[in-house]
């Protein structure tokens, strides 16, 4: 049965133009050549169908992309792929074995890092790697070279006697890397490997993968992000259980020619454009670019609607390339309107100074260490601003700083004229806060949670009913009032958050990395309130890890090192760092260019203070 | 801290003290949770850690014919811990039945046992012990000693028509360990109870990033305190209550004192815990660092409280910090409420110090989330 399953995808692959790597050795058969089988497994938690019927393969030698937007499905299907859960219906065969009935032989034949991999902490880099080769079984002590060959792989060589729970996330990433790779396995399955890595240890990452698939390795990187998936040679999409598509992500992307376009030169209307834009029966999906707007009709449509639209705010048009998010946003169907219930409901906000939020020389040390140092900059009304940085960069003790969460050691912040210092609760009164994971009650329902943040912002008696009614309707909420935040749907949890953060109307937002973990569509229909927010004169101050979001910001800092090493905006950014490598770099590139010219500058500044 | 005052707000204040009871009581599960361990706790310690021994079985070999030997084992088997006496004739049989575990003691009663006490000298019983159950074998011998001196007593009244001496226990005239126990536990499980709830108040809240949250908004850190601790106070004083009505109404302990006193002082107790769980959670980051925490606190604080054993007998520098211990004031109370119908003048004594804890723990909890902020 595994045979037909396998020979199948195999064919599906075959009638394409491969523009990848062609397989090394074309001389096997099909069977040789496939590394995982999965052929019609179920999987069901309760009332929930994580997979439905699913039948793919996966090939030696090549980069498999699972995609799932958000949630359970993918990870399921890794752990099924691992011998960890029996699937309820179908088979998998892993390497030649199936993954039930040969259990034991999976786990040589696999490797796996799951998303938090199991590193010991209080352990360095060296112990970590001891204690994985004894556990899978191999003599330590004779495994010298190993270890040197996987250090220098991981480039970990310099931190050996770091303990793993000081080492930055991608750090912490490679060595579990190196961990799974202990064993040489054949598979090696790899767990959201990115999340809460920056783009330059991501950089890295996708440099060793590479090298293991050259050497002929399945490797499974199982990702939430679509520019990711782009970049792997074949890649299985999964959305509510089934497979939505199975090849390469080019030939996704392909379905898309001719209907996506930028539009350009609306300057400081753009946010205005996109949200006219979503609003046309013919754009299934668009985000801000910088400066630009990128829209992507829907299928057998004309582009006269966005032309005359175009016209109007005397942008003009010109088709690019579809990315896979394209793609993907476009096989479910488009993403959401333009028009933002929450914004349009918002009286325009006014204030007294233009500058919304400002901080100057803020500095905050912890011991010896320096997060923050001698950090300025003035955000405008209205404005969207961006703090970007590497781990542990200081720019979510920054944003601590600037929202009253810590206490600068020198210099301050002020939100709206307000000083933090010295007028807390003034200051606090007048900002919206949306924390990483939400930060819902769990053990409170939908509705106490609202009525909670009115409540702690001091709203009572008809107002305080008015606007938890309002935002009931506004986002839709009717339906869970009753149900607990933790059972809620991912994009109605983010809407509960967004409606208790805006509950008091606060003229500034700040938005620690809102949309980790969300997938595309409920980013975009985030991104439309936020939009529609700013347009109202709301002052939004977010911090990201995806490149993508940054482009919706009027300005971005850069921060590394403790240090602002760049403010502009993204267009601006994304020029800089124009070379010949990059012809038209995007924001990552962009990202990856200034934090290599700083390391660079450091570095100068280190040798010549001990040339001196 | 002026500003801090004059920023508080009943509003913010009321939304956070729904949002903690809430927290606490919504979930069927959790309302379980609060309150039936330590219910259940109360009947099954006071049951199991009893002093006592109870149904013991006994043996005896009996060397002598004369009247007081007849006396010694007609008392200790009429004993209330002695349920079967066997009656041996050799030192094989005693033997077997201690090896087989079938007795807990066995009297060896030597042939001048009678002669001796008519002539006036001290006559000897040897009592042997299964030693592989030490604790109740010494109690064992503890009663065993009392009967002898009874025996030894009549003796010496018969012989010289003496008048009878009586040894009579206030407050607790059959020195019933239950009376002792159960009143003691009431406030050891209520101390745990209060400690746990609010020693994971701040660090789940932390966990879950809703503490940010709270502090991103206007709420000042004594609004935050104080929510913490209302929802805690009533439940605590609540199951407080229920642990006296069932040592008074289940455990038929005498309650002879006064109610009205022991409820204040009930209050500052689960008044001085909240403060100390609150101390710890809010220097804890996550629920697992509260948890043992409070169990570092917690622990000790029983030991040292007098439950085990007397704060007088520690040495002094102990007993200056039991003093720093809430359980170590409360327990004299419930104590003293029970069983002797302790008067207002020493339930003040010991209930003013409960007070000052209460005030700088809840003080210093206060500081230290403000001092988070820092």
């Amino acid at each position: 049965m595994s045979t037909t399953a396998g020979g199948r995808v195999t064919n599906d692959l075959a009638g394409h133009e491969m523009s990848t790597r062609p397989t090394p050795d074309s001389g096997r058969t099909p069977d040789q050549d496939v590394a995982v089988v999965i052929d019609n497994v179920t999987k069901q938690f309760g009332e929930v169908e994580a997979l439905r019927g699913l039948s793919a393969g996966i090939r030696y030698g090549r980069l498999t992309g699972l995609v799932r937007p958000d949630g359970a499905g993918k990870t399921t299907l890794m752990r099924i792929m691992t011998g960890l859960l029996v699937p309820d219906g179908g088979h998998v065969t892993l390497a030649g074995f199936d993954v039930v009935r040969d259990n034991d032989a999976i786990h040589i034949a696999s490797g796996y890092m799951p998303q938090r991999f199991g590193l010991y902490e209080d352990l360095s880099v060296m112990e970590n790697l001891r204690l994985y080769a004894q556990l899978r079984g191999l003599d330590a002590d004779q495994h010298g070279d190993l270890f040197a060959s996987l250090l220098d792989f991981t480039r970990l060589g310099p931190f050996t006697m770091r303990l793993a729970g000081k080492l930055s996330g991608g750090m912490k990433q490679k060595l579990g890397l190196a961990c799974a790779l202990m064993a040489r396995p054949r598979v090696l399955l790899l767990d959201e490997p990115s999340v809460g890595v920056d783009p330059v240890s991501r950089q890295d990452l996708w440099r060793m993968v590479q090298a293991l698939t050259d050497d002929g390795m399945a490797v499974v990187w199982l990702t939430a992000y679509l520019d990711e998936a782009e970049r792997c040679e074949c890649v299985l999409l999964l959305n509510e259980g089934r497979l939505e598509f199975d090849g390469p992500p080019q030939e996704l992307t392909g379905r898309l020619k001719q209907r996506s376009f930028r539009l350009t030169g609306a300057g400081d209307e753009r946010r205005t454009l996109l949200s006219r834009a979503l609003d046309l029966a013919s754009v299934g999906d668009g985000v801000i670019q910088g400066d630009a707007v990128r829209v992507v009709l829907r299928q057998d449509v004309l582009r006269e609607e966005i032309d005359t639209l175009a016209g109007s705010v005397g942008a003009t048009v010109e088709p690019v390339q579809p990315r896979f998010e394209d793609a993907f946003i476009d096989l479910l169907g488009g993403g959401p309107g333009g028009t933002s219930a929450l914004a349009e409901r918002m009286e325009p906000v006014e204030l007294d100074s233009d500058i919304a939020v400002s901080c100057r020389n803020l500095t905050r040390r912890f011991g010896d260490f320096t997060a923050t140092d001698n950090v300025s900059f003035e955000v405008r009304k209205g404005e969207i601003f961006g703090l970007l940085g590497p781990n542990g960069a200081g720019k979510s003790t920054t944003f601590k700083m600037l929202c009253g969460l810590q206490k600068p050691t020198e210099g301050g912040a002020q939100v709206v004229g307000h000083d933090l210092r010295r007028a807390t609760g003034a200051a606090k009164g007048r900002l919206g806060y949306m924390a990483q994971k939400f930060s819902l009650y769990g053990l409170l329902s939908v509705r106490q949670n609202l009525e909670f943040s009115a409540g702690v912002y001091g709203l009572d008696g008809a107002t305080r009913r008015s606007r938890v009614n309002e935002m009931i309707e506004t986002f839709d909420l009717q339906q869970y009032l009753g149900t607990s935040p933790d059972s809620l749907p991912l994009g109605f949890k983010q809407r509960l958050a967004l409606a208790c953060a805006l509950m008091h109307r606060p003229p500034v937002l700040f938005l620690d990395e809102p949309t980790s973990g969300v997938d595309p569509i409920t980013r975009r229909e985030f991104w439309t309130h936020i939009n529609g927010l700013a347009r109202k004169g709301v002052t939004v101050m977010v911090t990201t890890h995806f490149m993508d979001e940054a482009e919706y910001c009027d300005r971005v800092a850069m921060m590394y090192n403790a240090r602002l090493i760049a403010l502009d905006t993204p267009d601006a950014l994304k020029r800089d760092s124009r070379s010949d490598r990059h012809p038209d770099p995007t924001m990552e590139d962009a990202f990856i260019d200034l934090v290599e010219s700083a390391e660079g500058r450091d570095q100068a500044g280190m040798d010549a203070k001990g040339a001196a | 801290m002026r500003r801090q005052f004059g920023d508080f707000s009943a509003t913010r204040l009321r939304a956070q003290i729904v949002k903690e009871i809430l927290s606490l009581l919504r979930d069927p599960r959790s309302r379980l949770l609060v309150f039936a361990p330590p219910l259940m706790q109360l009947l099954i310690f006071a049951f199991a850690a009893t002093l006592e021994v109870r149904n013991a079985d006994m043996a005896v070999y009996n060397h002598d014919a004369g009247q007081w030997s007849h006396e010694l084992v007609a008392r200790v088997g009429a004993a209330d811990f002695v349920d079967r006496l066997y009656t041996v004739r050799s030192r094989d049989e005693l033997r077997q039945l201690i090896n087989r575990r079938r007795v807990i003691a066995a009297l060896d009663i030597p042939q001048d046992f009678s002669r001796n006490i008519i002539a006036g000298r001290t006559a000897k019983v040897q009592v042997i012990v299964d030693g592989r159950r030490s604790n109740a074998g010494q109690i064992t011998v503890g009663y065993l000693s009392l009967i002898a001196a009874d025996v030894g007593a009549a003796a010496r009244r018969a012989l010289l028509h003496e008048s009878a001496v009586g040894v009579r226990h206030w407050f607790n005239p059959n020195l019933v360990y239950r009376w002792f126990v159960v009143p003691a536990l009431a406030g050891i499980l209520v101390f745990f109870s209060a400690l746990m709830i609010t020693a994971l108040s701040i660090a789940r809240e932390r966990e879950l990033g809703t503490f940010d949250q709270l502090l991103v908004s206007p709420t000042t850190t004594l609004e935050i305190i104080v929510a913490k601790t209302m929802p805690a106070l009533a439940v605590g004083v609540v199951l407080g209550l229920m642990m006296i009505a069932a040592s008074a109404f289940i455990f038929r302990i005498p309650f002879q004192g006064s109610f009205w006193w022991l409820l204040p002082s009930l209050l500052l107790f689960i008044l001085s815990v909240v403060g100390i769980g609150l101390m710890v959670s809010a220097v804890s980051a996550t629920q697992q660092q509260a948890i043992l925490g409070a169990s570092a606190i917690g622990v000790p604080a029983v030991l040292m409280s007098g439950f085990a054993t007397p704060v007088e007998n520690m040495p002094v520098v102990l007993q200056w910090m039991a003093q720093g211990i809430p359980l170590t004031h409360f327990l004299v109370v419930v104590q003293g409420t029970f069983l002797k119908a302790m008067p207002a003048s020493d339930i003040i004594a010991n209930t003013w110090p409960l007070g000052v804890i209460a005030l700088v723990s809840l003080s210093l909890a206060t500081l230290f989330v403000r001092s988070g902020l820092e």
